[in-house]
């Protein structure tokens, strides 16, 4: 070996290590990060971790706490706007008193009705990310999406421990059960067929607020001629025509033919009440403003309580904002069922439960007890501005209206909104809400029943 | 590749066979480096956009509806059911004004800016800032604001563009932007499309706010394929006797041609993919006269968790991409070799 070879060789091996190191260096890391990406599934949790949590489905619901340690709790909800956060805080206040020293994850989605955290909280489950406890409504958005495809656990034992099954009335019961198990835990009640209207522009008008389809007709006449829009209604967020429409059809059906109309598709196509509604609805729109596209339902609301408008139907929680916006009730403004539908009570409700492989099922558990709790229902309702799905309440808590609601909610016949998730599953409702915002913008009533029996092959 | 290998593998007098072994190692590690160094882009491409792409495809032939997967294969059944869909129809329509007006509308705007700003004004850097400014804006925010701008107001007491109108004495139908009227005369609409054709009014202020975020853009390229067309081109059209007008019509406008093209690309896969402006702005509504692919997709996926039918429209997406970017690539890429 003579000396140039030997230098030359060494030369050559410090430069080749350092491009392998080189290469290495860039082409490892990149590597590994996708093997672990691809690779997908549940890691082996690394030992630095924290402790890990007892796998789910083995502890019973009613075994007490483990010594181990469950120090957080998340809750996902999409109750980000002034009085339903205090309310989801009073009920935060409460199981901090149960479970001090727990932290509380606030996961909350802005975006009314929950248009947004629902695709945020599909993407988690699917993910295998669940929250501990997750807002849904009562009805077919929680059997039809989570239960059947097996995402939720059955929470039997907590009803029959806590006794809820006694102080819930049997029509929201059935709606938040499948094959005989419960599925979650309905905190409050909605009611959707509700017209407010501005009390000051009834009374100048010397007008009484209407009870029937034909006085609103001719209640809304007379104030066209005195130059006010009769019934404000929004359209932005794209449920508002769909919900005055469920409104409709329960005038037309009442409340023991409506909700047939989710159960048997083939109605929308062989009644003749379906016309009868559509021609209804089109005679409403006829008194609304025209610039529905560009309201939301607060928009609408709020003209109600300016006076450029004299009345809109919506739900309850139009009440809550009414309130926020000042204006006092019985004085400003007053309330009657939508028209033509007294003695019904189209309701929702937000419940909560327990998805499969929540990561601190202990607390879960324990904040589904504080959401049934009448002290849970009693803090939380008042500032959210709905009633309690328990019919134990404690009625001094709550102010004029909803003890109005309380009471109708105890005598009236119940009906499932469609709109709001508690009728049919989100495919229908989808296109359910389509067809009507087609239809405020088109007015053609053809295309409408058309689309409403073509939505209708969702119903399944 | 042989041929080396074979003259590496041959000894040489007076070297020994240790150094070349590692000679020839090292040959190969330089061969490998560059490849090493491209494979992760390569596999997270692989994975991550065409892996993605092909699952995409193979949930828009399933039968997956609801939360848990079912990819059972169901034919072209999802595409029959998007094509004769009355939304989707709308869709295509929207898109298709969208992309034109949008395209038309931010060429000639941004041409023109450039024409004027390169004709040597006092200031011209501010004014290339103040054009240039929209586009730093998030498209959500143009979309609020646009639609604060054209919310038509209560009966009687017009707001935004409305006011402006009534103010200056033009007389306004003034709910024309939340109606889904069709122009000219409700459109064209022959037995076989559930939709009317034509452009629908309510498109119109989504199409100014787009031009106005976009057009500041379209200067700033054309300004620098100006600034890159040699002044002595021009002046020696104008030497020979050219007026100001044809040295711009035969000389600046075809060398601009290039600028044009890659903003004509930029710009179509932004109107064909468009989201954030159209739901901040409208929310595709009213009815769908507003209403794109992109807001259809989200909204089947994530709403109505019709998982098939999403995947199915973002494959038809991806098509009406392609048939603008592919003949583009193609094109550069013939351009490239000829050099």
């Amino acid at each position: 070996m003579t000396s140039t070879g030997r230098e030359y060789s060494r030369e050559m091996t410090r430069r080749e290590m350092l491009r392998r190191f080189l290469a290495l260096g860039l082409a490892l890391p990149g590597g590994t990060a996708l093997l672990a990406a691809c690779a997908g599934g549940p890691q082996p949790t690394p030992t630095t971790a924290a402790p890990t949590q007892p796998p789910a489905g083995q502890a019973s619901p009613t075994a007490p706490t483990t010594g181990q340690a469950e120090d957080k709790l998340e809750i996902f909800s999409w109750w980000t706007n002034p009085g339903e956060a205090d309310g989801l805080k009073a009920l935060f206040d409460l199981f901090s008193q149960r479970r001090p020293g727990v932290e509380i994850i606030n996961a909350t989605v802005a975006g009314g009705a929950g248009t947004n955290a629902k695709a945020v909280l599909v993407t988690r489950m699917q993910g295998g990310n669940p929250p501990d406890s997750f807002q849904v409504h009562a009805g077919q958005e929680l059997i039809g999406t989570w239960v059947v495809a097996g995402k939720m656990e059955p929470i039997n034992d907590l009803f029959e421990q806590e006794g809820w099954n006694k102080v819930m009335p049997k029509t929201l019961l059935d709606q938040i059960s499948h094959e005989g198990k419960f599925y979650s835990v309905p905190v409050n009640i909605h009611r959707s067929n509700m017209l407010w209207y501005n009390k000051r522009v009834f009374e100048a008008n010397n007008l009484q607020p209407p009870k029937t389809v034909d006085e609103f007709y001719q209640v809304a006449e007379k104030l066209k001629s005195a130059g006010v829009t009769p019934l404000s209604v929004g359209g932005k967020d794209k449920f508002e025509v769909p919900h005055l429409f469920e409104s409709v059809l329960l005038a037309v059906f009442g409340p023991e033919d409506y909700p047939k109309l989710f159960g048997d598709p083939g109605m929308w196509e062989s009644d003749a009440r379906i016309q009868e509604a559509i021609d209804m609805l089109d005679q409403f729109l006829s008194y609304a403003n025209e610039d529905r596209a560009a309201l939301s339902w607060a928009d609408a609301a709020q003209r109600v309580i300016d006076g450029s408008a004299a009345m809109t139907i919506m739900g309850d929680w139009a009440y809550g904002y009414f309130i926020n916006k000042g204006a006092q009730p019985g004085q400003v403004f007053g309330w009657v069922p939508a028209p033509g539908t007294d003695g019904s009570f189209l309701w929702l409700s937000d419940s909560f439960g327990l998805p499969v492989g929540a990561p601190h099922r202990n607390n879960a558990i324990e904040w589904l007890k504080v959401c049934g709790s009448r002290e849970g229902q009693d803090a939380f309702n008042p500032k959210k501005g709905s009633i309690p799905a328990r019919t134990d309440a404690d009625k001094s808590k709550y102010d004029e209206y909803l003890r109005y609601s309380i009471e109708r909610f105890a005598q009236d016949k119940l009906a499932p909104s469609v709109v709001h998730g508690a009728a049919a599953n989100e495919a229908y409702m989808t296109e359910y809400n389509n067809a009507l915002n087609v239809f405020s913008a088109s007015r053609d009533k053809d295309q409408l029943k058309g689309m409403l029996i073509d939505a209708a092959k969702e119903l399944k | 590749m042989t041929g080396k290998v074979i003259e590496e593998a041959r000894p040489r007098p007076g070297v020994a066979t240790r150094p070349m072994t590692a000679r020839s190692r090292y040959r190969l590690v330089e061969r490998l480096i560059p490849i090493l160094m491209i494979t992760p882009s390569i596999i997270a491409i692989a994975v991550f956009v065409y892996g993605f792409i092909g699952w995409t495809t193979v949930v828009s032939v399933s039968r997956w509806q609801g939360i848990v997967p079912d990819l059972s294969f169901a034919g072209f059944r999802n595409y029959a059911a998007l094509l004769t869909s009355y939304r989707f129809q709308s869709d295509i329509r929207n898109t298709i004004v969208f992309t034109v007006f949008f395209l038309i509308g931010s060429l000639s705007i941004g041409l023109l800016l450039a024409v004027l700003l390169d004709s040597k004004v006092r200031g011209e850097s501010f004014f290339r800032t103040v054009y240039l400014f929209p586009m730093a804006l998030s498209f959500v925010v143009t979309g609020t604001v646009w639609q604060w701008l054209f919310t038509p107001g209560a009966p009687g007491q017009p707001t935004g563009l409305n006011l402006l109108f009534e103010q200056i004495g033009l007389p306004v139908f003034q709910t024309w932007s939340t109606v889904s009227h069709v122009w000219p005369g409700g459109g064209w609409k022959p037995e076989w499309l559930r939709v009317p054709f034509g452009v629908p009014l309510a498109m119109i202020p989504v199409i100014i706010a787009a031009i106005w975020q976009m057009s500041g853009f379209t200067m700033a390229m054309y300004l620098a394929g100006l600034r890159a067309i040699p002044d002595e081109l021009r002046e020696a059209a104008r030497v020979d006797g050219a007026s100001e007008w044809q040295v711009f019509r035969w000389i600046t406008f075809p060398l601009l041609q290039p600028v044009t093209l890659s903003a004509v690309i930029v710009l179509g896969h932004i109107s064909l993919k468009i989201f954030d402006l159209i739901m901040t702005q409208t929310g595709g509504g009213p009815g769908f006269a507003t209403d794109v692919p992109g807001i259809f997709m989200y909204e089947t996926t994530f709403k109505s968790n019709k998982y098939a039918e999403g995947a199915a429209v973002a494959i038809v997406m991806l098509l009406m991409v392609s048939v603008l970017i592919v003949p583009y690539l193609i094109w550069r890429l013939r351009t490239e070799t000829e050099r």
